[in-house]
């Protein structure tokens, strides 16, 4: 293409707290064509978005728009240059109206007031060119996701658009409101509007999409035309195989033998709308059983479900032989299972309390807060598991925060085996930590399911899922698709699983 | 739903297209509710409590409160708390009653309160909005500068002898029977222009979209950092204002004026429909919350109760508006 890119992005830089978010990364976007920003968890793409839509500066690079460099301090200011967005958690006031939510700090004025009557008027327009016709004084509350998002979009059309940034737009619409959306899109599109579409959903960005970038741990990965990238390339460029030289022995224990494989946990047909249609799966003693899918596969769902930290909506969760309803984590947990986040950050480690404190957090719990834990026992109990999930610096106080990821997450492998949980669920723990620690908490993970323990592995890596897993469960599309014997696949065989389009819809 | 017929579903969608538009007004209609039942209720058990004296002195009673209201109504939809109110009311009192003393003209000192309480609010908001301090610390921390400063004016109660301050409270206009002074009319007035600058300019729509989601707020363009200290000013002018009220009501300054007014004003405002939690409510709610506690306070009188028991049922009817809405907030939330 010759005409000259809208926007474009030299040599970005961040760094968060000492992890590097993006590293020299190159993105352009030209007008009239729909963009896609591909990549796993922690690849950087919120983190770019955020940098073009002036949410966050960066530490290195420029951005430039109509070839004019610019450095936007803030959201409004990238709003003037024409750079709107929408999120995935959308982000409207429910407690206002549908006109307010269009016309919010642009409402025309008659001499210093708002003219409601006119703001109506504009905040109709708007709605027609996205195909809405909704009652501008309705409650935004009171409508849909999807006629929210759209009334969102409304709101960026209403204004001198030049790019269009949608951040997940599809992850809860159904098939006909994909469509509708599709349908503005290419409206959009048509009129000049360059339009970025982020979305893992594979067969929505071969619609819709002209171009990708794709992004990896921060790192550009490159720049394709959709129609010259096979789905294929484009997956496995998303997944990397950084690590596949370093090809470390493999299961290294013996499993147990077959006599003592009995179900530990068996989930019959368990689902949540919009996040994982009805699946079923049964986990062995003393297997580590690995789910592969792609961001949005519904994996982490899954995952949810079984240790129940989501409740399910639909079939049942059976363990040691008697129906469970788990209300809350702390249920599951008490008896014996137990879940790691992949949000590390929010959801896991307590930055500010010092190792000890972080490992001993779920034991204390699961004792009480009033029979305290004796000083003398905790800094043993401590001791014994830096030692053996070899923590480093070997320091017991040492603020949690400050560890490395990797360290951090031996520090959440540590909290969960204290209380000793004879189911672990492991979302993502190899996330964003160096290939040395990747390998160490792979060799805990075949330890512990050669003690008996049975372990649900996550990961996006698939080299990892098969050199962990006895046994692998492919998602795709919110579905389980296949049961694989990692002895007789191969990482090329389980990448064309992972990645192939649904053909039999 | 097959079984609604077309026209009962047209009447059916044109119902809940009026309810849709019409929801945030609900506790507010609920307030006006309590309001008329505690008439009847007085009515019935009292003969004569329904009298055009009492309507109009429920209004010049408690004018203060009502222009507290109307500063809080602001701060709350923010999803803020201004605690300091009652402090500064008396802090502005306080100063007014020792200036007029010492013969300095009300046409200066008038100004001078109404500066002195937005000065308050100003240091309030720019430790909410620049250093990032709670709502609740940085306006009790105010509530003591200014209930600290009022006893460096003076120990002791300062009577108020200027005509034109006493004139705001004595001139009643109207008839015998219905009538009004000049600080219900002021009251009345803020009411007003509150209720047109909440509902009429960008910066009122602001209010309620920082109260509906901040970051949302924020990441639309609009003027957060802006807005947000304004509400406070806001608040601290009304206080001011009520400080002059206050001060033609009682005619005296004292120290200890308005201790726990702030109490009753948020009080009156979550009555009056305005959600704790910020982004729904209205100044004309707040308005109907500052009657319904005079009523509530007259009925007791009426009864010759101790007067602790405005309180008790202040606090009940707290209680139950503050259940409602979490149930309101928890169903909305649940879409």
């Amino acid at each position: 293409m010759d005409a000259q890119p809208v926007l474009e992005v030299v040599g970005a830089q961040l760094r968060f707290a000492g992890d590097t978010a993006l590293a020299d990364v190159d993105f352009r976007m030209f007008p009239g064509e729909v963009h896609s920003l591909m990549g796993e968890n922690g690849a950087g793409k919120s983190t770019l978005i955020k940098a073009i839509t002036g949410a966050i500066r960066l530490d290195a690079g420029s951005i430039s728009v109509d070839g004019k460099t610019v450095s936007f301090a803030t959201p409004a200011a990238a709003q003037r240059a024409g750079i709107r967005t929408v999120y995935q958690e959308i982000d409207l006031l429910p407690n206002l109206t549908v006109a307010e939510n269009i016309m919010l700090g642009r409402e025309p004025r008659k001499l210093g007031f708002i003219d409601w009557r006119a703001t109506r008027l504009a905040a109709r327009e708007a709605m027609r060119q996205v195909g809405l016709e909704l009652d501008p004084d309705s409650l935004l509350s009171s409508h849909s996701l999807a006629v929210q998002q759209l009334v969102a979009i409304a709101r960026a059309v209403s204004t001198e658009l030049r790019i269009l940034i949608l951040d997940e737009p599809t992850s809860s619409l159904d098939q006909d409101e994909v469509a509708e959306l599709f349908g503005v899109i290419r409206e959009l599109k048509s009129r000049g509007v360059a339009i970025l579409f982020v979305s893992h959903f594979l067969e929505q960005v071969y619609e819709i999409c002209d171009r990708v970038t794709v992004l990896r741990n921060g790192s550009m990965v490159g720049e394709y035309l959709t129609t010259e990238l096979l789905r294929i390339d484009l997956v496995q460029k998303m997944l990397g195989r950084d690590i596949s030289e370093l090809d470390t022995e493999s299961r290294s224990t013996a499993p147990l033998p077959e006599s003592d494989r009995r179900v530990v946990l068996s989930a019959t047909e368990v689902g949540r709308a919009h996040r994982i249609q009805p699946t079923s799966v049964e986990l062995l003693a003393g297997e580590v059983l690995g789910l592969a899918g792609l961001l949005g596969s519904g994996r982490t769902e899954l995952a949810r479900i079984l240790s129940g930290v989501d409740p399910t909506e639909t079939g049942r969760v059976v363990y040691e032989g008697k129906q469970r309803h788990f209300a809350e984590p702390r249920e599951a947990l008490a008896v014996g299972v137990a879940y790691s986040s992949e949000d590390r950050k929010h959801e896991g480690i307590i930055a500010e309390l010092s190792v000890r404190e972080n490992i001993l957090l779920a034991l204390q719990a699961e004792q009480g807060w009033v029979r305290r834990i004796a000083r003398r026992r905790q800094d043993e109990l401590t001791a014994s598991w830096i030692e053996a999930l070899d923590i480093r610096p070997a320091n017991a106080e040492h603020p949690a925060g400050l560890l490395s990821g990797g360290n951090q997450q031996k520090v959440m492998l540590a909290r969960l085996l204290a209380v000793a949980p004879r189911v672990l669920v492991l979302d993502e723990p190899t996330r964003g930590i160096d290939v040395g620690a990747k390998i160490e908490v792979q060799r805990v993970i075949s330890d512990l399911a050669a003690t008996g323990m049975s372990v649900v592995f996550i990961s996006a890596e698939l080299e990892e899922v098969l050199r962990v897993s006895d046994r692998i469960l492919v998602l795709r599309d919110r579905r389980a698709v296949a049961e694989l014997d990692p002895e007789t696949l191969t990482v090329d065989m389980l990448l064309a699983i992972v990645a192939k389009a649904d053909t039999d819809e | 739903m097959s079984a609604v017929t077309p026209a009962a579903e047209t009447r059916f969608s044109s119902l809940r297209k009026l309810i849709q538009r019409r929801v945030s007004w609900l506790p507010v209609g609920a307030a006006v509710l309590i309001l008329i039942l505690m008439f009847v209720a007085g009515q019935s058990y009292f003969g004569r409590f329904l009298t055009p004296r009492l309507l109009s002195s429920l209004l010049v009673d408690n004018a203060y409160l009502v222009v507290l209201a109307a500063g809080m109504t602001f701060v709350i939809l923010t999803g803020g708390i201004d605690l300091s109110v009652g402090a500064v009311m008396a802090f502005t009192g306080m100063l007014a009653a020792k200036l007029l003393s010492t013969g300095v003209p009300p046409g200066v000192v008038i100004p001078l309160m109404i500066v002195s309480g937005a000065v308050f609010g100003l240091i309030i908001g720019v430790l909410v909005n620049y250093f990032d301090v709670q709502p609740f610390i940085a306006s009790l921390a105010g509530m003591f500068l200014a209930r600290g400063l009022c006893f460096v004016v003076s120990l002791e109660a300062v009577q108020v002898k200027d005509t034109t301050v006493l004139g705001l409270q004595s001139v009643k206009l109207g008839t015998f029977e219905w009538y009004i002074t000049p600080t219900g009319i002021i009251a009345l007035l803020v009411i007003a222009i509150a209720a047109w600058v909440l509902g009429y300019t960008r910066f009122g729509r602001t209010v309620y979209a920082i109260g509906g989601n901040e970051q949302s707020a924020r990441l639309m363009g609009l003027p957060v950092a802006r807005t947000k200290v304004l509400v406070y000013v806001i608040s601290g002018v009304c206080a001011g204002i009520a400080g002059l009220l206050f001060t033609a009501y009682t005619a005296a300054g004292y120290s200890l004026n308005g201790i726990g007014t702030e109490l009753d004003t948020i009080a009156s405002v979550v009555i009056g429909g305005t959600l704790l939690a910020g982004g729904s409510g209205y100044v004309i709610g707040s308005l109907i919350g500052v009657l319904v506690y005079g009523v509530i306070k007259v009925s007791i009188t009426f009864l010759g109760a101790d007067s602790s028991w405005t309180r008790i049922t202040i606090g009940i009817l707290l209680l139950v508006f503050v259940v409602v809405q979490r149930v309101l907030v928890a169903r909305g939330s649940r879409r």
